[in-house]
């Protein structure tokens, strides 16, 4: 694609004010047609306002400020509208419908019908416009098979099918790879530059610096609702580092914080032999008599990709909140102990920070003090009657937005006004708070942005100082080798290697996170 | 992320005031239903020409509406946690129908001479009504809480069963026959405040109740301002308690007078007090303890709940107890005051309660909702109820309308939440609205909140 290609968008001056805020100040973005555009920001900068004023959500008449698609100025009054210019959105949070097949979904509002448009539904016409366009995205599947028994990495496709469907010229892709593996991200990369020979133009925003720096032809910073730079990748000296640099207005030294092992005791919590049935088919194993350990002081990270089992493993230990038949043996200071419910698990000290916040993590419709003591309100309430200490909890509280440096005003508010990487510190809070002797951190950092990150990183390596056992569980490699001090690899239920940070890199623990083959345990 | 400064706080203002029911959202939107409620006063005293707010309109709304109330605190339990009961009607008449009969059993077997012994027993037997009352509430409830926690049948299929089913056992018992019951049940649903010499032209019981009432409300306050302190706790500014105490005090006042001043032998009901006390013992349950944070906890997202370690079943199931032995107690207060239970005993009461519920701010969704905001979304219906009858409307009529306004109250809160709270007045000064405020991650900048956090989310006195 020549540099001098001509913009298919320009969106000069844009100006968003929401009651008391302003979210846009003068933004302006120039998209050239046939690019991978890529928009990065860290949360809250704006990235997402930005992209619901292109495709019409805020509608024309809401913002200050000019959009120019194809040469001309558009005014869009909803969704719909921009759909029939061509411009497309997949949010982040997939709008698939479960309960509805791959072609149903594709054609969702969008039904090709009998009768020029006015009949009944042709089903047979959209039998053979959804194989066509499965195909153009490199899926197989049987347009019938219902949303909900393809995997996420499928869905997303799906997404891009529907959107093709809508003849996109200019496609947004909100955080697209955020909750795929890497072998789906990597499809769903090679998906985009598929468009792009074929000349659509894409929209992405992400987190994920390094796929950014691998497909996007240029690069708009946003920083606090302004536009800091736009960056030719073509033109070379494009790294991460110097996204970062423009991204949080500074260059993260130590992304992540240094550790040298010396805060590690002897083993206290050990795993043996660990054996987990999926609850709806018993047949099915999810984890295979896995053992492993966790030092005093600690930070194990385990490395998988998605399906693997590690959020499966995690959560069976954690009360059994995961799994029939469970089976295998846990110790605690060497003594056995047995974890029916999540009481207990919270009794013996084990905590557990899910992977979904949202769905898992949090009541979204609580406040930030209410989300914090809400895992152990038995430290700030009478044993007798039950009663809570207001004032307590609302000292704690604020003692955690201190120490964690929660970003809100106060700790009334609600979590759902939060931002990603507040809301995580906040469940952060909520498991600190219950005094854990073993915290499991399942994707701690995903859909954060990159300062949240390192706050969070930083908060980990505290909690190991202080004496703690943290297992971090993610899919981002450098994060583990960053964080942890020793790493287990699990594929298929089963774990397949153990090392030490220092001696690992990405492609070993790659290996062993997509084959069987259990090497020889380095220690 | 590096700016973890809170905005400046600032201090007084209109936030102070309507803090006073609450501080939180819930808190304010309560406030909104309160002013509903004061409006719809106002406007019935004018179109009756004062009748509603006559001293012997403002007993009666309350003896014929404690029941409903009493239902609903334990639905807005139910319905927080995120279920339904439908069945509280039936639960109510099968209950009526089986303390009724023991206790015709045990009277008859009991004599009594003199009229002290009547006395003694009358007392001893009301007792032991509201006891047997209880007891089969919590038997009936334990029925659906064990279908709804443990089996994991939806309450709403769990208690529609019970509708049916204990509407029956009810015709079964009672072989579909009214009963009439011993009068000297009629204290708990009809009676009133003893008065004692010396007497006055005004009930001196209600009087007193009402100086303690008062007392109660500034005590409170003060209480809570030298905890404050204590704890260091950023303060209201000393007015706002001021006009809190003061305004709270010339409510009691109003209401004191109204209760005490009416036909010679009345004052405030009895069943009043019941509800009164069960008010504020639920106020405590579910804004101050562990019970309480559950309930609301899983209502609001039970999977969250049960990663955090709530036994989401033993809540479930305490909810739905709970809600039939207040049927129950319902119930009771009811015959007690119409002196005869029949087959058709708590019809429709289900849909009372339910209604109450909604308008008092409620989310059909679970999480959200108190026992004040429902207790005051029964009272407009039963002020709207009363006022209309006072105006001879016709009872189709009154459906109709009393329908409207359900569906108006609740379309109004939905509104609200959309918009994120943006006045009415703006909503039409801008149709079509924008919807930013639902995803938009803002934070106010000029909130001064932390005063209202410091103190307890209810207006009830800390035991």
């Amino acid at each position: 694609m020549p540099p001098s290609a001509p913009a298919i968008l320009e969106m000069r001056g844009i100006t968003k004010r929401f009651p008391g805020v302003i979210a846009l100040d003068n933004v302006n973005l120039t998209v050239r047609a046939g690019e991978i555009h890529a928009i990065c920001g860290e949360n809250g900068a704006g990235k997402s306002t930005l992209m619901k004023v292109l495709s019409g959500v805020y509608p024309h008449g809401t913002y200050e400020g000019d959009i120019v698609y194809n040469g001309e100025t558009v005014e869009f009054s909803g969704i719909k509208q921009s759909e029939a210019a061509g411009i497309v959105i997949i949010h982040q949070e997939l709008a698939l419908i479960p309960e509805l097949s791959i072609m149903e979904n594709i054609f969702l509002g969008n039904e090709p019908r009998r009768r020029g448009g006015r009949g009944a539904i042709d089903w047979r016409a959209a039998h053979q416009t959804a194989v066509e366009l499965l195909a153009r995205v490199g899926l197989t599947d049987d347009p019938d098979t219902k949303i909900k028994s393809i995997g996420v990495g499928k869905q997303q496709l799906v997404e891009i099918a529907k959107a093709l469907n809508k003849n996109v010229k200019l496609l947004i892709l909100d955080e697209p790879t955020a909750a795929l593996n890497e072998s789906d991200s990597r499809h769903l990369l090679d998906l985009l530059r598929g468009l792009r020979s074929r000349g659509i133009t894409s929209i992405m925003i992400s987190h994920k610096l390094n796929e950014i720096e691998a497909i996007a032809d240029s690069i708009t910073i946003i920083r606090d609702g302004h536009t800091i730079e736009t960056l030719d990748v073509a033109a070379g000296g494009v790294d991460e580092d110097r996204i970062i640099r423009g991204m949080v207005g500074r260059t993260l030294e130590n992304r992540f914080p240094a550790h040298d092992g010396s805060s590690i005791g002897e083993v206290f919590f050990e795993v043996r032999d660990w054996t987990v049935r999926h609850p709806l088919d018993p047949e099915r194993l999810v984890a295979k008599s896995s053992s492993f350990t966790v030092r005093r002081g600690e930070v194990v990270g385990f490395a998988g990709l998605m399906g693997a089992g590690r959020t499966e493993l995690a959560m069976s230990i954690f009360g059994q909140s995961y799994g029939t038949k469970i089976a295998g043996k846990v110790f605690l200071d060497g003594q056995e102990i047995t974890i029916n419910n999540v009481e207990d698990a919270i009794q013996h000290g084990i905590a557990y920070v899910s992977e979904d916040r949202k769905a898992l993590g949090l009541n979204l419709l609580d406040d930030i003090k209410t989300s914090i003591v809400s895992a152990k309100l038995s430290k700030i309430s009478t044993k007798r009657t039950g009663s809570i200490n207001a004032y307590k909890e609302h000292a704690v509280a604020d003692e955690y937005r201190k120490s964690l440096r929660i970003k809100t005003p106060t700790v009334d508010e609600g979590v759902s006004k939060l931002s990603g990487g507040n809301q995580q510190k906040v469940v952060l809070a909520k498991w600190m708070f219950t005094d854990p002797r073993l915290l499991i951190l399942d994707e701690p950092t995903r859909g954060i942005d990159v300062g949240a990150k390192t706050e969070i990183y930083q908060i980990i390596r505290r909690l190991a100082e202080s004496g703690a056992g943290v297992i971090l569980i993610s899919s981002e490699l450098p994060e583990l080798l960053g964080v942890a001090d020793r790493i287990y690899t699990i594929f298929e239920g089963r774990i397949t290697d153990e090392l030490p940070a220092s001696v690992a890199d990405p492609e070993t623990l790659m290996k062993s996170m997509t084959s069987n083959r259990r090497k020889e345990v380095v220690s | 992320m590096t700016n973890t400064n809170a905005p400046a706080q600032r201090s007084g203002g209109l936030r102070d005031l309507s803090k006073m029911f609450g501080g939180s959202t819930s808190g304010l939107r309560q406030f909104g239903i309160l002013g509903a409620l004061v409006l719809i006063i106002v406007i019935f005293q004018i179109l009756t020409g004062g009748k509603t707010l006559d001293p012997g309109n403002v007993i009666n709304i309350v003896r014929a509406n404690a029941y409903v109330l009493i239902l609903a605190i334990g639905m807005v339990m139910v319905i927080v946690a995120g279920h339904i009961d439908l069945s509280v009607g039936s639960v109510a008449a099968f209950s009526n129908i089986v303390t009724v009969m023991l206790l015709k059993s045990v009277d008859s077997a009991w004599q009594v001479s003199d009229d002290g012994g009547a006395v003694t027993k009358g007392i001893l037997m009301s007792l032991l009504a509201i006891g047997i009352a209880v007891a089969i509430g919590a038997l009936v409830g334990a029925w659906h809480g064990f279908w709804v926690a443990y089996v994991g049948v939806p309450a709403f299929i769990v208690t529609l069963a019970g509708m049916l089913i204990f509407r029956g056992a009810n015709q079964f018992v009672g072989r579909s026959t009214p009963q009439t019951v011993p009068d000297y049940l009629g204290y708990i649903g009809g009676g009133y405040i003893p008065d004692f010499p010396p007497y006055f032209p005004f009930s001196n019981g209600t009087v007193i109740l009402g100086l303690i009432a008062a007392a109660a409300v500034i005590w409170n306050e003060l209480r809570m301002r030298r905890r404050q302190r204590e704890m260091g706790a950023v303060m209201a500014p000393g007015w706002v308690s001021a006009v809190k105490v003061v305004l709270l005090v010339l409510v009691i006042a109003l209401a004191t007078y109204l209760f005490a001043t009416g036909r010679p032998g009345t004052s405030f009901p009895i069943p009043g007090i019941i509800l009164v006390l069960l008010v504020l013992a639920y106020s405590f349950i579910t804004n101050n303890t562990v019970t309480g944070r559950h309930i609301y906890a899983v209502g609001g997202n039970w999977h969250a709940a049960e990663l955090s370690g709530v036994n989401i079943k033993r809540t479930n199931f305490f909810v739905m107890m709970n809600m039939s032995v207040l049927a129950s107690l319902a119930g009771i207060v009811f015959v007690s005051r119409s002196l005869a239970t029949g087959p058709g005993d708590g019809t429709g009461w289900e849909l009372d309660a339910i209604a109450a519920v909604f308008i008092g701010g409620a989310a059909v969704s679970g999480g959200i909702g108190t026992v004040i905001g429902s207790i005051i979304g029964g009272l407009v219906i039963a002020v709207l109820n009363n006022g209309l009858q006072l105006m001879s409307v016709s009872s189709d009529q009154v459906q109709i309308i009393k329908g409207l306004v359900l569906l108006v109250a609740v379309a109004l809160d939905v509104l609200s939440k959309r918009t994120g709270g943006r006045s009415l007045l703006a909503r039409f000064r801008r149709p079509g609205g924008d919807f930013a405020a639902l995803d938009r991650p803002d934070v106010p900048p000029a909130e001064n909140s932390a005063e209202a956090s410091s103190r307890p989310k209810s207006t009830v006195p800390n035991p």
